[in-house]
């Protein structure tokens, strides 16, 4: 089914000057922290820019209003993008990116609810956020019945797939028909030793979701009127979880690092990968050489 | 003699003293519980009777949620359910939950400090002809260790009636373990339960100083009664503290014993390894230490057999205790 988009030319536009400067972000954290994973998060910024600057009903100055809808990150790993997301959107200072992964810093390596309270849940060891986004529909449910609007809204890896438990949540969304549930796969085709389909192979993997009762659709992770065609298609769904596998370019924006798994769970250290970085930076400010970086 | 403040069942030492499971007195706590708070939800991985939550789930179908047998989403669902300001138990052998899910009891409800709690039924050795596989003998120590768990182990079906109650009121997520097999009847309606407080069940007649302090939990507090019952007889000087909370550790109850009695026995249907005994030690090798015995399983696994074979072959029987408690004098300065 093609992706029936309300986004027009302007909001695509600015969708896609907000994820370069979370890109841009992404990037200084990562090479001031000195660890973490690059590949990921790049890959993830334009869903995450969609989320947080179209689509969820939140309100960064109040992160507990009761009506919000519920952001599950499941590959907690990919935190520098959330990170990032949550800043640019007003949750704290774009300034303290740069703690991230520090002694005391509210920007714990893997997102702990702790010391960010405005998270949903603390994440890292794979496999179980999927399960926790399942409990919150459930309990909506119970307490306000399937029409309620507040959505559920789970990412996660296609690598975190290989765990056994996502399939326990993935037959239990479909035995309660959670309609309030969208789960965003990150299809970037990699995971820390290799390729996913060669570590252990997903596919058919929108075959096995529809499998288990759920409602698939496959976009462009990149592209701004897919994303939004296949969230507001799985919001109409009324009998179904949704799943979107959004096929997405790994370490997107830093051309040299694109595609390569090695790139998965490291950042730039060397003066050369940073350097790497850097120019790839510099083409974001200028939107490819069409205007002046701030600095020139 | 058995402690007068603690109200004890009068026919605690009858031949026909009353048996019940201890699973029963959690299912009944359960649906109270849910009576009177409708936040309770429960989760079950394909054991709904077996751990006795069936009163519930028949009572409140839709606050129950049948997730199969499948552990690990158990426990993680239930922290979804608690984000959303629910106060969910889950149910399933103590083998399974918190065996198999530690990791996600551990990250997705400890970590994220969500009010699960978590009732593991068919714990310890006596679950008996079901063999090794299910006899949960690990369970205290992989959930004591966890930071933010209350670690509870009624001694009866009454004391996990109000223990489950109790539970059902708190913020902190929670392991309670639950056994198959009918249990004496220790205590009464109104025996004194609080998380986190030891009860002194047995003390000498007189308030005589005690020579030995024996510390139990769970089924086996019975048999810690029994022998210090014996004993009486041979004008032996017993206390028995019947620790219903393993955490938070009751310091100021162990440490007093400790101190009065010089000797300590701990006796529980566990690893001696990192169990109660262990606990125990932690706190009176910090703050008071006394020569100590456990009695418990000695670094091995089970097989089938009748409860009191396996008591008796693993070295948890009433002779145990008593020749432990020999011991311990022996070593007494």
């Amino acid at each position: 089914m093609p992706p029936n988009s309300a986004l027009n030319d302007q909001k695509a536009r600015l969708l896609a000057e907000k994820a370069l400067l979370i890109r841009q972000s992404i990037i200084e954290m990562l090479i001031e922290a000195k660890s973490g994973h690059t590949a990921g998060p790049l890959d993830m910024a334009d869903i995450f820019t969609y989320l947080y600057f179209h689509a969820l009903k939140h309100d960064p100055k109040n992160p507990s209003w009761t009506y919000r809808d519920r952001v599950i990150l499941s590959n907690g790993h990919i935190c520098p993008v959330l990170y990032a997301t949550m800043a640019h959107a007003g949750y704290f200072p774009v300034a303290e990116l740069k703690t991230l992964r520090k002694f005391g810093s509210k920007l714990q390596g893997h997102p702990h609810r702790d010391f960010l309270p405005a998270l949903e849940t603390s994440s890292g060891p794979l496999g179980s956020g999927l399960s926790q986004a399942v409990g919150m529909a459930i309990g909506e449910r119970m307490d306000f019945g399937r029409t309620s609007s507040k959505q559920f809204v789970c990412l996660m890896s296609d690598g975190e797939l290989d765990c056994g438990q996502n399939w326990e949540a993935i037959m239990l969304a479909g035995k309660e028909k959670l309609q309030n549930l969208t789960v965003f796969v990150d299809r970037n085709n990699i995971q820390i030793d290799g390729f996913t389909e060669d570590i252990m192979p997903l596919n058919p993997l929108a075959e096995k979701w529809r499998s288990f009762n759920w409602h698939v659709q496959e976009i462009d992770g990149h592209n701004f009127r897919a994303i939004d065609g296949a969230y507001t298609q799985a919001l109409a769904v009324f009998d179904k979880p949704s799943v979107i596998i959004a096929y997405t370019i790994p370490s997107k924006g830093i051309p040299e690092f694109e595609k390569k798994y090695e790139w998965h769970g490291k950042p730039p250290t060397t003066p050369d990968e940073i350097a790497t970085a850097r120019e790839a930076l510099h083409t974001m400010r200028t939107m490819g050489g069409m205007v002046r970086g701030e600095h020139e | 003699m058995i402690s007068s403040s603690q109200n004890l069942n009068p026919k605690l030492f009858d031949t026909d003293v009353e048996q019940i499971p201890i699973r029963k007195g959690f299912g009944e706590g359960l649906l109270k519980a849910a009576e009177l708070d409708k936040r309770i939800v429960g989760l079950c991985a394909d054991l709904v009777e077996s751990t006795q939550m069936h009163l519930f789930k028949q009572k409140f179908p839709d606050r129950y949620v049948e997730i199969g047998v499948a552990e690990q989403n158990l426990a993680s669902v239930a922290s979804g359910l608690a984000a959303m300001g629910k106060i969910p138990f889950i149910t399933s052998y103590a083998m399974f939950s918190p065996g198999r899910n530690w990791e996600q009891i551990r990250t997705t409800i400890c970590y994220n400090n969500q009010p699960v709690k978590i009732a593991g039924s068919h714990a310890g050795i006596s679950v008996g002809p079901d063999g090794g596989t299910h006899q949960a003998v690990e369970d205290f120590a992989i959930t004591r260790v966890i930071p933010r768990m209350v670690v509870i182990s009624p001694c009866d079906a009454i004391e996990a009636r109000k223990a489950t109650l109790a539970i059902a009121k708190s913020k902190d997520p929670t392991y309670i373990r639950l056994a198959r097999e009918k249990t004496p009847i220790i205590t009464t309606e109104d025996s004194p339960f609080e998380i986190g407080k030891a009860q002194l069940l047995f003390a000498p007649t007189g308030d005589a100083r005690a020579d030995v302090g024996i510390i139990a939990t769970g089924a086996l507090v019975y048999k810690a009664l029994k022998v210090a019952a014996e004993l009486e007889k041979e004008n032996k000087k017993v206390k028995v503290l019947n620790l219903s909370t393993i955490k938070p550790l009751d310091e100021d109850a162990v440490w007093r014993l400790a101190h009065e009695t010089g000797a300590i026995v701990t006796v529980e249907e566990h690893q001696i390894a990192g169990g109660m005994g262990s606990s125990v030690a932690e706190c009176l090798a910090r703050h008071y230490p006394v020569p100590m015995e456990f009695i418990g399983v000695r670094d091995l696994f089970g097989q089938s057999g009748t409860p009191e074979e396996l008591l008796g072959y693993y070295g948890m029987g009433e002779k145990d205790i008593k020749d432990a408690i020999k011991k311990v004098l022996l070593r007494k300065k």
